[in-house]
């Protein structure tokens, strides 16, 4: 065993330089870890591909199915899915299939505009209160606060009687009117927890300019939770839609969505149950991967919940 | 004085995405009874680790304690122990103190019955005879106006008093060991001298043994009878206080012992400062860990790790300048004569 | 605590003043002709002295003092597609029905939400975990009326259990009730899941852990309380939900409620009705938001705490 030992070994050589500096793991930003985790969620990942595949198909899905969406035939009215009909066919004899990719591209488009406007707005309007913060700010939530104490719905429906028109940009802009409040809040308040944190306050002693923090530590900081509720936002667009269309508020014929193939299925689900299965599906499927999306976003992007 | 706690290959590891993390790599000692046994080192480097498996705390956070380790707690194996077992020694025979008294405090729950649900979960007493217990044992930790304190919340009090109420909850069943995991770090420094004269009192008054987790030598110069110093999961060096005072032997001390503020700062008044990282706990470290950052490496560090090699029947080193063969290096802190035990 | 409630109290009078006068004056953009839309070929004559009895005749500012004057003494004005018959009364009889239906559904779906949810996250990655995760999943991506659809045809078509359509018995209840529970079940157990995962993640955890607390006294004393806080606060965008769920499921099951008095009111141009169900579930709604905050503050301590400091920070 001593044998093992040489006298050479034993000379004090010192430190190297570099080697005690060396960092073991190769550094990694926020966003290169964050897309790490995401990677490493199965579901969360399946969700998008999903969510791909469904917005690919509401795209060229009336291309390939060779029928035009509002092309009624008399001859071929309430027939059960087949080779000629992939989804069946409607009361007139129209193509569920091609309806319902179109109707996709209208639930998808105010779903994800819908989101955009209102983590647009919210965070705009969260940030400018959360930045001047006083009485600006009190003053700014006390009205965000007076516009959410009306159950959103009333809201909708109120605006969209109101506005006496069907079409995408009046939806759009009467559930939105007060649907950015609630995302307002949210940005505010973890602008406010930011503003808060020491390497705020360090940055404030150092005196750089307020803009300067704002684009360099508040915003970036607050990005993935914005992120966050973009994704879990769209959903509820889209149910919205689905929600006014059975009231007999969304989009009108020719135009139609799957909130709208829905409704109008449901009054026959005894006879064609797959009339009302496939935009229910579409529907469904849609909300599911855009939620678990949100889900493996929040858990890829939150540093809190990295271990 | 009898082993009280004997602690033998002890190995504790993580899971993480990166791999496996081990914290903890065959750790062994002994604590004696009535004694103050501190452990020192940077962050990182298993320290509370170490002390959190003794209670087991691990068990939810998915530490793994692997196949050879035992924690011997009055003959008893505490890693083979069953939940019920574990409770009875939770909280009774050995308590603990965690650093930050303001997130380890339940937030909704007075903080006389969070005292109280100790004594009520070990001894059998009502509820009235224990919550007057803990009113007793606030009053013993020198919390002012202790009957009004009872009925308040963990954020209703400042830190200090926060820490005494946990130092309350943690003596309140008398247990032979109490473990203070970095109980001062949070404070101030004027409440950190009082929160240590307490403990202090207390362990004199119960008989307690203490293991003191810490980074801080100064908190350890006063308090502790023994030291270990641990680097990235394992001792490199123990001993009495006065031997790892006067006599450190390992560089990773002599480091340690130079940055203290004040005691040997150099002739231009600067703070010494060790080199570098510690090394990443991924890793299987089969070298000596801290040969990287060690002025005195030697070729034979970067091959093999040292066996810890006993001076003394207390003072043990994990360092490869204790081989026969090596070139004999003076403590650098004793060169200029400043080097003693306060 | 007092002070905090009465502060509270004097806020949601002056929001729920806001909220009338921009509901009265939106309600009064609604374009079209209030008369001209319940009967088409309506002479002028009678048209004139029809807006005259409902006041439609005057400027919209002197419509709006009697409207506020009015509301003070409870009268909301007569419905007009139901002459003879005062909003007041038509909402005072069915009010207690959407109430009902959604108090009940509120109450199952909230509590079964809870208990399922802390269930979960007990097993956490068992099967039962992923099951019930699964299933509140489905729940929340299925459209109401959808839902009601499958509901009505499976246990009352298919399997003719309870009525279809109508309002009466229990039995009557049944249905609506399953479907409006859905939304808040599958809410709450997921919230409530994740909830108790983040506080089982908490350092007092472990402190209680360290006295040797068994895990039933873990989750009873420490875990429970400190993960239903954050669920007390989604009581209130529920409440929303099953507001905007009875418009659906009251039309679907024809059940004589508000909900469905509200969307017939709208397509009938029915002003003052519209009007006064506005008013009713509004104030409803802010008087349940203010007694969720007085809810939470009792039982959070470190809400009563900033109160008492001021809550200018907050």
């Amino acid at each position: 065993m001593e044998n093992e030992f040489y006298s050479d070994d034993f000379r004090i050589i010192g430190c190297e330089e570099e080697s005690g500096e060396a960092i073991g793991r190769a550094p990694i930003n926020y966003w290169q870890n964050g897309w790490l985790r995401f990677k490493k969620n199965k579901v969360a990942l399946v969700s998008s591909i999903l969510l791909g595949l469904i917005i690919a198909m509401t795209i060229i899905g009336p291309m390939i199915s060779g029928y035009k969406m509002d092309i009624a035939a008399l001859t071929t009215r309430n027939k059960w899915p087949s080779a000629a009909h992939w989804f069946g066919t409607d009361q007139l004899g129209r193509d569920i299939f091609t309806r319902v990719c179109v109707g996709g591209r209208v639930s998808l488009l105010i779903g994800f505009l819908g989101a955009v406007i209102v983590v647009v707005l919210g965070s705009l309007y969260g940030g400018i209160a959360a930045y001047f913060g006083g009485r600006v700010d009190t003053v700014m939530m006390r009205i965000v606060e007076i516009l959410k104490s009306v159950p959103h719905m009333l809201v909708v429906i109120m605006i969209s009687i109101v506005l006496n028109s069907r079409s995408i940009p009046t939806l759009l802009l009467a559930m939105t009117i007060t649907g950015w409040c609630s995302t307002a809040q949210l940005v505010r308040s973890q602008m406010l927890q930011i503003s808060r944190e020491e390497y705020v306050m360090a940055a404030r002693i150092m005196r750089v300019p307020p803009l300067t923090i704002v684009l360099k530590h508040l915003i970036p900081n607050s990005l993935s939770v914005i992120i966050v509720n973009f994704t879990f936002r769209i959903p509820g667009f889209i149910f919205g839609e689905a929600f006014l269309s059975y009231v007999g508020l969304g989009v009108q014929s020719p135009n139609t969505s799957w909130g709208a193939l829905a409704a109008a299925a449901s009054s026959t689900v005894l006879f064609y149950p797959y009339q009302i299965f496939f935009p229910t599906l579409m529907i469904a499927l849609t909300m599911l991967c855009f939620t678990l999306l949100g889900d493996g976003l929040r858990d890829a992007l939150d540093p809190k919940l990295w271990r | 004085m009898a082993v009280l706690l004997d602690v033998k290959n002890l190995s504790v590891s993580f899971r993480t995405m990166h791999g496996e993390v081990k914290a903890v790599r065959d750790v062994s000692f002994e604590l004696h009874e009535g004694e103050n046994l501190a452990i020192v080192g940077e962050s990182g480097c298993g320290k509370t680790v170490t002390s959190k498996a003794i209670l087991r705390l691990h068990d939810r956070s998915g530490g793994i304690v692997s196949e050879g380790s035992e924690i011997l707690f009055e003959g008893k194996n505490i890693v083979r122990m069953s939940r019920k077992e574990i409770g009875e020694i939770r909280g009774n025979g050995i308590s603990m103190i965690f650093q930050d008294s303001m997130t380890s405090l339940n937030p909704t729950m007075v903080i006389g019955k969070q005292i109280a649900e100790n004594i009520l979960i070990h001894k059998k007493t009502g509820k009235g005879e224990s919550l007057s217990q803990a009113k007793k044992l606030l009053e013993l930790v020198n919390v002012p106006d202790a009957a009004e304190r009872m009925n308040q919340y963990p954020h209703q009090l400042s830190g200090g008093l926060r820490q005494r109420v946990m130092i309350a909850m943690a003596i309140a069943c008398n247990p032979k060991i109490l473990i203070a995991d970095e109980p001062t770090t949070a404070l101030d420094v004027t409440v950190q001298a009082q929160i240590l004269e307490l403990l202090s009192d207390l362990q004199k008054q119960f008989g307690m043994s203490v293991i003191l987790v810490t980074h801080d030598f100064g908190v350890v110069a006063n308090f502790a009878d023994r030291i270990q110093v641990m680097y990235a999961g394992s001792i490199v060096e123990r001993g009495k206080k006065e031997e790892i005072f006067s006599d450190p032997k390992h560089p990773y001390t002599w480091a340690l012992l130079k940055s203290i503020p004040g005691r040997h700062q150099g002739h231009k008044g600067e703070l010494y400062s060790i080199r570098g990282t510690p090394p990443d706990l991924l890793l299987p470290l089969e070298h000596c860990p801290f040969s990287p950052r060690c002025e005195y490496c030697m070729p034979i560090c970067k091959k093999r790790r040292p066996e810890e090699k006993y001076m003394t029947e207390t003072h043990g080193i994990a360092c490869w300048l204790t081989h026969e063969k090596a070139p004999r290096v003076d403590n650098p802190l004793k060169i200029g004569g400043e080097a003693r035990a306060r | 605590m007092l002070k905090y409630s009465l502060k509270r109290i004097g806020y949601m009078l002056i929001v729920c003043f806001v909220v009338i006068t921009i509901t009265f004056f939106l309600v009064h953009l609604i374009p079209g002709d209030p008369i001209l839309a319940m009967a088409s070929e309506v002479p002028e004559d009678v048209r004139v002295v029809y807006m005259a009895k409902y006041g439609f005749d005057q400027p919209l500012y002197i419509q709006y003092f009697k409207f506020m004057g009015q509301l003070f003494s409870g009268n909301l004005g007569d419905s007009l597609r139901y002459p003879g018959r005062s909003v007041a009364e038509i909402i005072k009889s069915c009010a207690p029905i959407s109430a009902q239906i959604g108090g009940i559904s509120l109450a199952i779906g909230f509590i079964a939400g809870v208990v399922l949810g802390i269930f979960a996250a007990m097993n956490l990655n068992r099967w039962q975990d992923r099951t019930i995760m699964i299933l509140s999943l489905i729940g929340t991506t299925l459209p109401v009326f959808v839902i009601a659809t499958l509901v009505q045809y499976f246990l009352s078509v298919f399997w003719p259990i309870f009525p279809t359509t109508g309002w009466g018995g229990a039995e009557y209840l049944v249905l609506p009730v399953i479907c409006m529970l859905v939304d808040p079940l599958a809410t709450y157990a997921r919230y409530m899941r994740s909830s108790v995962l983040d506080v089982i993640g908490q350092d007092y955890i472990l402190t209680a852990e360290a006295k040797g607390a068994s895990n039933f006294r873990i989750i009873t004393r420490h875990i429970l309380r400190n993960a239903f806080i954050p669920c007390l606060t989604m009581l209130v965008t529920s409440i929303s939900g099953i507001v905007a769920g009875s418009f659906i499921i009251e039309t679907v099951f024809s059940i004589p409620g508000l909900g469905r008095y509200l969307i017939s009111a709208i397509n009938d141009r029915d002003y003052s009705m519209v009007l006064g169900i506005n008013v009713v579930i509004t104030s409803f709604y802010i008087l349940t938001v203010l007694l969720a905050d007085i809810l939470i503050s009792a039982v959070d301590p470190r809400i009563r705490l900033a109160d008492n400091k001021g809550r200018g920070k907050a």
